[in-house]
């Protein structure tokens, strides 16, 4: 298996001002020396709460943000390195599906027009080319031709979302960043996308950087799963052997907190107290210690490493 | 039924356009009822009316919407031609409400005291101080740490889920007996979310409380319900206990609602996805309004809408295929087709 993708130790911090005066700075540390890889093909899901970094880290892997430390390798080049040409060939290896299809398309635009945008300012392609493209994508993504001429208002929610994909994919990228694809529709339109972005997985090689809060989603969509807290990674590995059996006491915690399918699945676990603190002053230690049932006095003290544990990486002291 | 806290009969709303010309029967016919102390899911997408109808029962519809037909029956009085000033002592004293976002349903300019005390003044007559202390008792039973200094503090000085609780506070103030929940937990993160579950829970239980959950999410009926009630198109189409609507769904939609989420626990390559849209709730169809998209449909259901038939006692669906004389299966619904289109 080779890795399309590979981020290593990879940072982004953010300078906060403290106080309407300014004053002392804080950083924020939004991703914290982080690593994963996005295998060929298959689907890295990542999950976590508000203020872990995972929006961040989508950010960096599109190229909106420049890390502050550590590297992003694609195809085994560091993008550091990328000269202009190479740049601008993995931006458009890149691309990006997001949340609300109502606020990513322009309500002003065609649909070719939107579809067509990046082939008409990434290439050079003459015009019956870009439409012959457009309405090979339309097809591709489950619209009829008659779309092309219409505007984003005439379609629902999942037609929107199958709209974006299709724009996603005009440039034929290799790695598409999901970010919550399917949280702003409506359940039974949900399985429809998620379906269709399997479906053109395997259909086209695409390797997906899969975000969302709804870890069934996940689990169902990912083939590795990372999970984040306060900008660390503290558990990645198989999606379905981390979904059925998580290690670090903040993973169980999350996929307890995760509602059942069905009423007789319901849990009695205890519920996880206490609330995310603030990204601004993390904890010391392990972040997640004040709200760990199983925190000890070194937990307080020292960060635990990612380690591997029983085909997983785990960042936890239980574990050494 | 004497003993049901709330039960619904026939109740239909309809927003109807300036000229008349076009009526949005956003709830048709809907029926239900709950008991004292238990808790009712009603669940359905976007457009669905499960919001107008949380809106019909308290009585607070826009303009444009009324009540055309039906009996909202709650504790033994009909709430739908009570006079406008009664209707206000219902509300925030026996029936409270919870929204979605807490921060558009808190005001940012008084104080939290101020407004977990607003209910204890308007109904109970309260003075400024005695509704102040039981403020922060209040505080204090959503498990927020250090009610007397929150007490003083302003919305904009809490986290979401803090907020929400301060929300839940305000609604359990004058300990009513229905807590309508309308998304209650949609702006939450997932541990925050599962807190405030637990939260609710607890409340009912110290309190007696009947709960009506509005919502979009499975995951959440089948955690917090003891019945559920399947919305689609202005209509409940199905209803009933929620482990047995959940192991044996007898409507279509709902089959399919089931089968189009994801689960933890076993690997699917395909979820069954539904085809197609929702209709207009302006322009319904002739026959049942999920035919479109319905896997199972026949001739019968393009023309005819199903009445609501009553499977198993607190059980129903509106569907032919649940009618006395059809058996659920789909094979002997072809003959049915066959003869209809000859």
């Amino acid at each position: 298996m080779t890795a399309v993708m590979e981020a290593k130790g990879l940072s982004k911090h953010f300078q906060a001002r403290r106080g309407l005066f300014g004053g002392s700075r804080g950083v924020v540390r939004a991703v914290d020396e982080i690593s994963f890889a996005i295998e060929t093909g298959h689907t890295l899901g990542v999950v976590g709460e508000s203020g872990c970094g995972k929006t961040t880290t989508a950010k960096l892997v599109l190229g909106l943000e420049t890390p502050s430390g550590g590297s992003i390798q694609f195809e085994g080049r560091d993008l550091e390195t990328l000269d202009t040409p190479g740049r601008r060939r993995y931006r458009k290896s890149v691309q990006a599906v997001f949340q609300d299809p109502y606020a990513s398309l322009n309500p002003r635009m065609r649909i070719s027009a939107i579809i067509a945008e990046p082939l008409v300012t990434n290439e050079k392609t003459v015009a019956p080319e870009v439409r012959h493209r457009v309405l090979e994508l339309l097809d591709l993504v489950g619209l009829p031709e008659r779309s092309a001429d219409l505007f984003p208002h005439e379609f629902s929610g999942g037609q929107r979302q199958r709209i974006a994909i299709a724009r996603a994919l005009v440039l034929s990228p290799q790695v598409i960043v999901l970010d919550e694809p399917v949280s702003a529709l409506d359940v039974s339109i949900r399985a429809q996308i998620l379906n269709l972005l399997r479906s053109l997985q395997t259909r086209l090689g695409l390797s997906y950087l899969f975000i969302a809060h709804d870890l069934a989603a996940v689990a169902h969509m990912s083939h590795e799963i990372v999970v984040m807290y306060l900008g660390k990674i503290v558990e990645s590995g198989e999606a379905r052997a981390l979904a059925l059996s998580p290690k670090h006491p903040y993973t169980k915690a999350l996929f307890a907190a995760a509602l059942p399918s069905h009423p007789d699945e319901r849990s009695d676990e205890p519920v996880l107290q206490g609330e995310v603190p603030s990204p601004l002053s993390p904890p010391s230690g392990c972040h997640f210690h004040p709200r760990c049932p199983h925190a000890t006095a070194r937990c307080a003290q020292e960060a635990p490493r990612l380690r591997p544990v029983e085909g997983r990486q785990v960042a936890c002291h239980l574990f050494e | 039924m004497a003993n049901k806290l709330l039960s619904l009969e026939n109740v239909s709303a309809h927003y109807v356009s300036q000229q008349g010309t076009r009526v949005v029967r956003a709830v048709d016919e809907v029926t239900l009822s709950l008991d004292a102390g238990e808790t009712l899911g009603i669940v359905g997408e976007s457009g669905s009316g499960k919001s107008t109808l949380a809106l019909t029962i308290l009585r607070l519809l826009p303009k444009a919407a009324r009540i055309v037909g039906g009996r909202i029956m709650f504790e033994g009085e009909d709430l739908v031609d009570k006079p406008a000033a009664e209707m206000r002592r219902v509300r925030g004293k026996r029936i409270a409400m919870i929204l979605q976002d807490p921060m558009a349903s808190l005001n940012p300019l008084f104080t939290i005291g101020d407004q977990v005390g607003e209910p204890l003044r308007v109904h109970e007559g309260a003075s400024r101080s005695s509704a102040w202390q039981r403020a922060i008792d209040l505080i204090k039973s959503v498990r927020i740490a250090s009610p007397q200094t929150r007490v003083a503090q302003f919305p904009h000085e809490m986290s979401g889920g803090m907020r929400q609780r301060i929300v839940g506070a305000i609604g359990m103030s004058c300990e009513p007996r229905l807590l309508i929940a309308d998304e209650p937990t949609t702006s939450l993160d997932l541990t925050i979310q599962a807190q405030y579950l637990d939260l609710l829970r607890e409340l009912q239980r110290t309190h007696g409380l009947a709960l009506i959950f509005i919502t979009h999410n499975l995951g959440i009926v089948a955690k917090m319900c003891d019945q559920l009630a399947v919305m689609y198109a202005g209509r409940v189409v199905e209803q009933g206990p929620v482990s047995r609507v959940f192991s044996q769904p007898l409507h279509p939609y709902t089959k399919a609602l089931l089968g189009s989420i994801p689960r933890m626990t076993e690997e699917r390559e395909q979820l069954t996805a539904i085809d197609g849209q929702p209709p207009d709730l302006a322009n319904l169809p002739a026959g049942c309004s999920f035919a479109a998209r319905c896997p199972a449909a026949f001739a019968r259901c393009q023309v005819e809408a199903p009445p609501d038939f009553t499977v198993e006692p607190g059980r129903s669906a509106r569907c032919w295929l649940a009618a006395p004389t059809v058996h659920a299966s789909i094979d002997q619904t072809i003959p049915l087709s066959r003869s209809a289109a000859s």
